[in-house]
């Protein structure tokens, strides 16, 4: 006997997103779910980014990983509130462990949201927290092939960061063709907003703090 | 290896599902878009390690994907998109737009008959 169904097996995490959405709706928060493969520089775009908006935009981070505080660590180092999960061998978070954590950030009134999930080019991208936008990032090291041989998460996200365009310098030992990355990126997803930046030396970081400061206050 | 965050959810639907039936569960036909990026090898094998000393044991899963669907913008035909070549299978326009991706969907559950 066969009977039909047609339910979504994500639904329990979408309930818990679709909390976090109304969750960051009502206070006015700009939340970022910010993905990328292990060591693309998620953390030092982050701290580099706070630093940068100190005076101008209240940022707080939720830092996803397997083991180990070292990101939360140096998120604390800037003065900015951040709440570390670790998914103890998850490859990615979900949104009741996001719903927990953004309860703690509450009480201190953050303007910005960003969640650095898990290292993993693939698996984040298939789970929905409640926030505003993806934001993807690719560092040069990691090669140009990459948004074609991942294609979910670059035709999610809405802003793709190429981080360390100063390793670009380095020419053929690189090798890394940006503009190609764009053209494959664009087909993907017409929409997204790319900034080529090195969180190493800072470049490309005032369009970027442009972009997160004017969409901090079109929600206040 | 996110299957395994998929089958814990997916074990919990066929539970609820089958709770209201006594025959046992011995088949369920799932679909999911290509951006779930599911592999199937890894979703059964990880059904089948959580589903032990449950009803759900044993359980045969047909997994079928759905491909992406883009839209032309310049000839207007609706395609199954080639992420290796990315245009219109029509026009070869580079022009069109990614239509949603279908969501992981438990279709259909068999029970034994008898």
């Amino acid at each position: 006997m066969k009977v039909k169904v047609g339910k979504k097996i994500l639904s329990a995490n979408e309930q818990y997103a679709e909390q976090n959405r109304k969750f960051f709706a009502e206070r006015r928060i700009l939340c970022l779910n910010m993905i990328s493969s292990p060591g693309s520089g998620k953390t030092s775009i982050l701290t580099r980014t706070i630093d940068e908006l100190k005076d101008k935009v209240k940022i707080a981070v939720i830092e996803g990983d397997i083991q180990t505080d070292y990101d939360a660590q140096r998120i604390k180092a800037t003065g900015a509130d951040v709440v570390q999960i670790n998914t103890e061998g998850a490859c990615h978070l979900s949104a009741a462990q996001v719903s927990g954590a953004i309860e703690k950030l509450a009480a201190s009134k953050p303007e910005v949201i960003i969640i650095e999930n898990v290292g993993n080019l693939v698996c984040p991208s298939a789970f929905e927290l409640g926030e505003s936008a993806k934001a993807a990032v690719l560092s040069v090291a990691e090669g140009d092939d990459k948004p074609a041989k991942y294609p979910a998460l670059f035709a999610k996200s809405k802003v793709l960061f190429i981080n360390k365009i100063d390793l670009l310098s380095l020419g053929a030992a690189i090798d890394f063709d940006i503009e190609k990355v764009r053209s494959e990126v664009y087909r993907l997803n017409k929409k997204i907003k790319i900034f080529s930046v090195s969180a190493k030396t800072g470049k490309g970081f005032d369009g970027w703090c442009d972009w997160l400061f004017e969409h901090t206050k079109q929600i206040r | 290896m996110h299957e395994m965050s998929v089958a814990q959810n997916l074990l919990a639907t066929i539970s609820a599902e089958t709770a209201k039936q006594k025959s046992k569960p011995i088949r369920a036909k799932i679909s999911c878009g290509i951006l779930n990026a599911i592999n199937d090898e890894l979703l059964v094998e990880a059904f089948s390690a959580i589903s032990k000393g449950t009803r759900c044991e044993g359980i045969k899963l047909e997994i079928e994907h759905k491909p992406m669907r883009g839209l032309c913008k310049k000839c207007g035909l609706e395609f199954e998109v080639d992420f290796s070549k990315c245009y219109c299978a029509g026009c070869d326009s580079t022009d069109f737009e990614l239509l949603e991706d279908a969501p992981l969907i438990l279709e259909e559950i068999e029970f034994e008959t008898g």
